[in-house]
């Protein structure tokens, strides 16, 4: 079924056990966003090195297992990268969501995220999976 | 009449041994699902993958009848022409058959006159009608001065928590522009109409009470009666939004004993851009005009106009008209299936829904779970899986339209301290084997996300 190809099991997983799920101190800078349509919303705090690494970001929100899941997935993947390096990740994460399912994923880049693919053919779904990685992209621009 | 009719003597014959204190009433006649299918051609279609299509969101809107369908199609091929102004053959045409189907709108609702069906874009143009008609007490008058349409700080306006947003938002309008105060009715934990303070909260200063007369989330049909009764008391107006109710039940306007109601032509198996308003006669000549335009006028000069009478008065500009043509049609289709069996239908329906739901772990239904006094909208939680997950999967595995989300009464959702719902609603089409695959695809459903 179509479905299924939304549902990854990775999704699912970090639906399941989110990490780095909670809000912690100490902080560079904190936001809330919120899906307006859907009603999710997610508060997200980021925290950086004087290198400019992400230290930690930390995060907590309701919503539907893609937004959760999402956010999930964000944080391990932006865990000890460049803010440079963060950037590019979701800059090809956002072309990939709103591709409309005809673009071709860079998994180098990616990694795991990948799994959000599917999402990418359900319209009224791609700014559930967005929703955290538009949250960490403006707290990293007031962070720095 | 010499000639007595077996079946019918059969009914009547029981109908006393059953309940001799009470005059015997005629049987409802059973409404026939599979014959009713028939006419909604979108009913047997297939979803992506050869999926067979289950379509619980009709609150949300109908599907349509082809007796729907076909008579807007012949209109458009053969009588079209714009409304009131044109003198020839089409326009006569096209004049007639608009207007008769106000004639059968007026008829089904149970209006003492034609003229008190104003035909709107949808309900929410409806409510927001009747909020703009009232005047702040600062504002000049110009020859619409009735003391029943203006407010000021100190007047109020009473609405309720369970009110969609279209019913909400008007009179936060209303309120923001006169300095007036808006109140409402609490709900219950039930999901009934909390009425406990009925006569505090509608008193001498409410200058309008506007209500649902079934819940697009609850399903609660409230009871009108003793609210009607209240606000003659106080000398206060009272406008039903019954965008959910007059699709589902017999609806007569007056017996309701409301000044205005409001619904909508897509949720009564019409198409949408058609809404009604209905007012009584001698109120909508008292209020101004809401939108100018042409059609609404008596004469023009440059220095000023004058209006056309009702429901001209109200209907600026060229009409929908083959979606009020279509809504005639759809009024003509319910009212031969008869809305008293489509009532009973819905009503056995339901009551086999919620059965069938309370068999799915920690699904909590918002909303009566007693099938009296409430329609077909079943809305529920199911643990901590939010509906988006819910829809999506129903959707997807087992072609089952539902709608997820707040449904456009988020106050209400607040009430019950939960972001969003999944929303099954019924209607005349729908069948058992339809909510066992409902059923069927909760369970699945939490093997998923559980």
């Amino acid at each position: 079924m179509i479905a299924e190809s939304m549902y990854q099991e990775l999704i699912l997983e970090h639906y399941k056990h989110p990490q780095g799920r909670g809000l912690r101190e100490p902080y560079d800078a904190e936001v809330h966003h919120v899906n307006p349509t859907c009603g999710d919303e997610v508060t997200m705090r980021v925290r950086l090195t004087e290198g400019g690494k992400v230290d930690d970001m930390s995060y907590d929100g309701q919503g539907c297992s893609i937004s959760q899941a999402s956010a999930s997935v964000l944080h391990e993947l932006t865990a000890g990268q460049s803010v440079a390096e963060s950037l590019v990740l979701i800059e090809e994460f956002t072309r990939l969501l709103q591709g409309r399912g005809k673009v071709e994923a860079d998994e180098a880049v990616l990694g795991d995220a990948v799994a959000f693919a599917g999402v990418a053919k359900y319209p009224a779904r791609v700014k559930c999976a967005l929703l955290s990685w538009m949250a960490f992209k403006d707290a990293v621009a007031r962070a720095g | 009449m010499t000639r007595a009719n077996p079946a019918a003597e059969a009914v009547r014959a029981t109908a006393q041994t059953v309940d001799s204190g009470t005059p015997p009433q005629p049987a409802i006649p059973p409404l026939d699902v599979d014959a009713i299918r028939k006419d909604f051609p979108i009913l047997s279609r297939l979803l992506p993958g050869g999926r067979p299509l289950i379509y619980l969101d009709s609150g949300n809107s109908s599907q349509k009848p082809v007796q729907v369908i076909n008579v807007m199609r012949e209109h458009l091929e053969e009588h079209y022409a714009n409304v009131g102004r044109a003198l020839h053959t089409l326009g006569s045409e096209s004049t007639d058959a608009y207007e008769s189907a106000r004639d059968k709108v007026a008829e089904f609702i149970g209006a003492p006159a034609r003229d008190e069906v104003v035909f709107t874009k949808n309900a929410s143009e409806a409510i927001n009608l009747v909020a703009r008609s009232f005047r702040g007490r600062s504002e000049p008058a110009a020859g619409f001065g009735d003391e029943r349409f203006r407010l000021g700080p100190g007047d109020e306006v009473l609405i309720s928590e369970m009110e969609h947003h279209s019913n909400i938002v008007p009179w936060q309008m209303l309120c923001e522009r006169t300095g007036a105060t808006l109140r409402w009715f609490g709900v219950t934990d039930e999901g009934r109409l909390d009425i406990g303070d009925l006569d505090e909260l509608l008193n001498e200063r409410t200058k309008i009470v506007s209500l649902t007369l079934q819940s697009n989330v609850l399903g609660t049909v409230n009871s009108i009666s003793p609210i009607a009764r209240r606000a003659r008391q106080t000398g206060s107006l009272l406008m039903l939004d019954a965008s959910q109710g007059v699709p589902h039940m017999p609806v007569d306007v007056v017996e309701t004993g409301a000044d205005f109601v409001a619904f909508t032509g897509h949720k009564m198996l019409g198409p949408t851009g058609i809404g009604v308003l209905w007012g009584r006669a001698e109120l909508l000549d008292a209020m101004p005009p809401f939108l100018g335009g042409g059609e609404m006028i008596e004469t023009v000069s440059m220095e000023g106009s004058t209006y056309a009478p009702v429901p001209a008065k109200f209907e600026a500009g060229t009409p929908p008209i083959v979606e009020a043509i279509g809504l005639g049609a759809a009024v003509d289709y319910l009212s031969a299936v008869g809305m008293p069996s489509i009532k009973q239908y819905e009503q056995e329906l339901t009551r086999y829904a919620l059965d069938a739901l309370q068999d799915v772990p920690t699904l909590r239904i918002i909303g009566p779970s007693n099938p009296i006094s409430r329609g077909g909208t079943l809305s529920f939680v199911l643990g901590d899986i939010h509906p988006h997950d819910v829809g999506q999967i129903l959707d997807d595995e087992f072609g089952i339209a539902v709608r997820v989300g707040h449904h456009c009464a988020r106050p209400l959702h607040r009430r019950f301290g939960i972001p969003a719902t999944t929303r099954a609603s019924l209607y005349l089409y729908n069948t058992r084997d339809e909510i066992d695959a409902l059923v069927r695809g909760l369970h699945h459903v939490r093997t998923i996300f559980g």
